[in-house]
């Protein structure tokens, strides 16, 4: 079942497609109660097959080494995806989170088994405010858009409290991320989309006719997912704030602003971190993240509960702060998360986390001085910050796509930048590079790429092939989803 | 700094290249008023040997050393070498999510198989690739619900729900129009379904039921089932300990409509109750109105099976605000450990470690009624864990016997402050004999 072609190339089947056996990977622990022969539940409780399959521990191995072979990871090559900020992980970080004292922690734990986690946390927190700008952090939220719901959440309260509930909907810049307007509408408020002016920036214009006293406030990426810092977020803010509304930072691309500018100066009066962007932990493939929430001193009052104090040197938990709105999860969010950007924080330290900053957007910008003679910049009057924003318009006569040139890095052996998004230009490749990448990987990404760009759009079209398998249907996957092995057709 | 590869001299050489002299030139786009004009006031760099030592220090006022009876949401499982060493292969762990399907095939069949061994547990027809944890996945199915049924505002709510997850719950629902009305418990501990028939009329969206609920007694699916038959109330079944379904018969067989649960307790580690992972199911009926990633199989040009992320139209990043959730990111390495742990167990291993679970706690409390005058709260069968009514402050108590190594279990002050002597026993694989017997032992000295 597990065949092999030549060189690394392999088959793996579906751990279900092994052949049925008695086998089993695990030995439970031995005990010395004498278990009855059947199960002490009322008979018809009890179940019959459940259909797992029964593997042993080098069959396990082997199958899921060999999937994992199959993936392109960060540590293998340059994953330049826009807005995702793709940094090297640091391995220390797996370590400290195995630490048997953080893993086998019970939250239910009587409190003083924890003092040392609480202390951790707190101290993040007190880190995150610091570098946002922020009065105090709440560290619940399992990944950014979790946080941008709290977010909202936060700024549906405070409104509430001062009784004035006719604010009903949040304004949101076209270029945003999907999640903003999908967090929005969870909370009950109606998005209202702020279409960008001609420079890719917020509208001051179109901000002043949209801004009245039904608005709740504004979600504001920046940079905005053109890379462009919003020049005007002083007037911006000021504008929100004198018509009665609130400021939401996206901090999904704080990697371009650490050390440098902080959303709280800005005017900010609520936003999120990706901790698994800007603060290096690991993506997992798609999670877990952990997205904290910063706050300005009017909305500390409604911050999810537990609230953690420090209380003469000793770190407790205040579960019942009177106008908070609760709980958003259960526990204490993703802590194993956590102590990875606390571990981040504390190794580079002020200057670390400054000069991260400026490694990023140099490294943009080298990118950017690389790559535009060849292709479209669509906002040229400014310059990105830790991302660059092209797209395939000087290609369209060679009938050569974002989608080729996607497919064409992956057969090079990069991960392509995102593609398609923002939504604000045709054709976008928004590219992200890091400042984990050598100047040596920008230079042969640049060249890659523009060879690509002059290649045959016929010869682009078959790539990738130098892959596991080829361009994948996912048209067909939609029209007839199979979930499941068990609903796989037979024959 | 030892993560950023180019020294000063490259960095120069790429400003030259910008055409800028110096680093602060790449940002004049941020108006000098809110430039920081001071470091951050965060302290000073510091070595991996000497964070090491800190961080070592700090978790070391756990004492892992202890006997632990600790349950109540999340369960302590001996975890196989294999799954960290598996789970931790850089591939896995350092890899977006897999939009690109050619080069994220290992991820996606991986969710792939993930999706298809929680089918097979829960016996729903389908599963995401999962959520953040169950509270927040509760709140989630309830929102699912609201899609199906818009016009009806009746949140039904088991009393015997995780009080975490009702507490979320809460949370979620605040800025909606949607009503929660609790189910009580009877004496036995099961919820009153009696009483939930009562309450249910045309306005009742759904009837939530933690399968192995919060006290530890299993419910009656069959007869919940039967409450609801006639109704269009849907049935959200949850469940915090899926061990349990090694040997329990599933909620996908008694007409769950959608099933939440906490897979923490499928192999993951504690971590002080994070990162965990929601598992999210329902019948087919109403895939579409599903949140989360799903992950699907498909073929690629050459007519060879390949996995990619499918229905993706119902989610944010194209949805936007008519998305069926906001969720992104989700906690698919925790989903990838959850497919290695079952994967190791198979059909034997998860049916022997829920026969060693019931054992042990049976064992428990058949010792505690020999042996001692200690009761149990509620009559009703239970898994793993149970409550006992202690004749003292259980907080008082449960800080004398971590004194002398045991973690006695859950203090249910904690939810109820009312609540003196409610303690939330729980027995797993990881407890020995010896640890059991010797808590008898200490219940026994207080009656």
């Amino acid at each position: 079942m597990t065949a092999s072609k030549p060189g690394l190339g392999f088959e793996e089947s579906l751990i279900f497609e092994y052949p049925d056996s008695k086998n089993r990977g695990v030995e439970l622990p031995e005990t010395e109660i004498d278990l009855p022969e059947s199960p002490l539940l009322d008979p018809s409780w009890v179940r019959g097959k459940i259909g797992l399959p029964n593997l042993s521990e080098p069959e396990v191995v082997r199958h899921f080494t060999r999937l994992s072979q199959w993936n392109f990871s960060l540590d293998g090559g340059f994953y330049p995806l826009g807005s995702c900020t793709m940094k090297y992980n640091p391995k220390f970080h797996e370590t400290a989170a195995a630490i048997e004292g953080f893993a086998s922690a019970h939250p239910y734990a009587p409190p003083g088994c924890n003092q040392g986690i609480k202390q951790l946390l707190y101290e993040l927190e007190q880190d995150l405010a610091e570098i946002s700008g922020m009065d105090a952090v709440s560290l619940q939220p399992a990944a950014g858009s979790h946080g941008e719901m709290l977010g909202l959440m936060l700024i549906r309260a405070y409104h509430q409290d001062r009784g004035d509930v006719k604010r009903t909907k949040i304004l949101i810049p076209d270029s945003a991320h999907g999640t903003n307007p999908s967090s929005a509408a969870i909370c009950n408020f109606e998005p209202v989309t702020l279409v960008s002016g001609g420079n890719g920036l917020i509208d001051l214009g179109a901000l002043d006719k949209a801004m009245d006293d039904t608005v709740a406030g504004i979600m504001i990426t920046n940079p905005n997912t053109c890379g462009l810092f919003e020049t005007q977020i002083v007037e911006v803010c000021d504008l929100v704030h004198q018509r009665g509304g609130l400021v939401y930072l996206d901090g999904a691309n704080m990697n371009a602003l650490v050390g440098i500018t902080r959303p709280g100066d800005m005017g900010a009066d609520v936003l999120h971190f990706n901790t698994h962007k800007t603060f290096s932990t690991p993506h997992g493939g798609g999670g877990p993240g952990a997205g904290p929430v910063g706050v300005k001193s009017i909305l500390v009052p409604y911050l999810p509960t537990p609230i953690l104090r420090d209380q003469g040197g000793k770190i407790i938990l205040d579960h019942s702060p009177e106008k908070s709105i609760g709980k958003v999860r259960s526990f204490y969010g993703n802590v194993g998360v956590l102590i990875r950007a606390w571990a981040y924080i504390k190794t580079l330290g002020a200057s670390g986390l400054k000069e991260m900053t400026c490694s990023a957007v140099t490294n943009a910008n080298y990118l950017l001085a690389l790559l535009q003679d060849e292709f479209d910049v669509p906002f040229p009057e400014q310059r990105p910050m830790h991302e660059v924003l092209l797209t395939d318009k000087k290609q369209q006569d060679a009938h050569i796509t974002t989608m080729d040139l996607a497919k064409g890095l992956i057969e090079n052996g990069f991960h392509p930048p995102t593609i398609y998004f923002p939504l604000v230009v045709s054709g976008a490749m928004l590219i992200e590079p890091t400042e984990t990448e050598s100047k040596q990987t920008l230079d042969h990404f640049a060249d890659t790429l523009i060879k690509l760009s002059k290649l045959e759009a016929s010869t682009l079209q078959q790539f990738p092939s130098a892959v596991p398998v080829g361009r994948v249907d996912e048209v067909l996957a939609a029209r007839k989803p199979i979930l499941s092995a068990a609903s796989i057709p037979k024959g | 700094m030892r993560y950023f590869p180019n020294d000063q001299d490259t960095n120069q050489a790429m400003l030259n290249k910008i055409g800028v002299d110096q680093v602060s030139d790449l940002f004049t786009s941020i108006p000098k008023s809110i430039q920081l004009d001071r470091p951050l006031d965060i302290s000073a760099p510091r070595s991996e040997f000497s964070l090491l030592k800190e961080l070592k220090e700090k978790a070391s006022s756990y004492p892992v050393g202890h006997s632990s009876f600790l349950g109540g949401g999340v369960y302590r499982r001996f975890i196989p070498a294999a799954v960290g060493a598996l789970a931790s292969r850089a591939e896995f762990l350092t890899a977006y999510t897999p939009y690109q399907p050619e080069i994220s095939q290992g991820s996606l069949q991986a969710m792939f198989e993930f999706q298809s061994l929680l089918t097979l547990l829960t016996g729903m027809d389908v599963a995401n690739a999962s959520m953040y944890e169950a509270a927040s996945g509760v709140a989630e199915a309830v929102m699912m619900a609201s899609r199906i049924r818009p016009k009806a505002k009746k949140v039904l709510v088991s009393a015997g729900l995780h009080p975490e997850y009702l507490e979320v719950l809460k949370t979620y629902l605040a800025p909606g129009d949607l009503q929660l009305v609790q189910v009580p418990v009877t004496p036995s501990g099961q919820t009153d379904l009696e009483a939930l028939a009562n309450l249910l009329d045309s306005d009742s969206l759904c009837s939530i039921l933690q399968v192995i609920n919060f006290f530890g007694v299993i419910e009656d699916q069959a007869k919940h089932q039967q409450a609801l038959e006639g109704s269009k109330t849907l049935n959200i079944s949850v469940m915090s300990d899926l061990s349990a379904l090694g040997l329990l018969k599933p909620p996908g067989d008694f007409g769950a409509d959608i099933f939440v649960g906490e897979a923490q307790s499928l192999g993951l580690p504690l971590s002080y109750g994070g990162p965990n992972l929601g598992v999210f199911a329902c019948k087919n009926a109403y895939l579409r109105k599903m949140p989360g990633r799903l992950v699907g199989l498909s073929e690629d040009t050459h007519g060879k099976r390949a996995f990619c992320l499918t229905l993706s139209t119902r989610e944010q990043h194209i949805r936007r605000e008519k998305a069926t959730s906001n969720i992104c990111s989700n906690q698919a390495h925790c989903a990838l450990w959850v497919t290695i742990y079952l994967s190791l167990l198979g059909e034997q291993g998860i049916r022997e470690l829920a026969e060693l679970n019931l054992g042990l706690a049976d064992y428990a409390a058949t010792q505690i009624s020999e042996k001692t005058r200690i009761k149990r709260r509620f009559t009703g069968s239970v898994y793993n864990e149970f409550v006992l009514d202690l004749p003292c402050n259980a907080t008082l108590w449960i800080d004398k016997l971590m004194q002398e190594g045991i973690l006695a279990g859950v203090d249910l002050s904690r939810f109820d402050q009312s609540d003196e002597g409610g303690l939330l026993v729980c027995f797993t694989e990881t407890n020995s004999k010896e640890e059991i017997d010797l808590l008898v032992s200490k219940l026994g000295e207080l009656a």
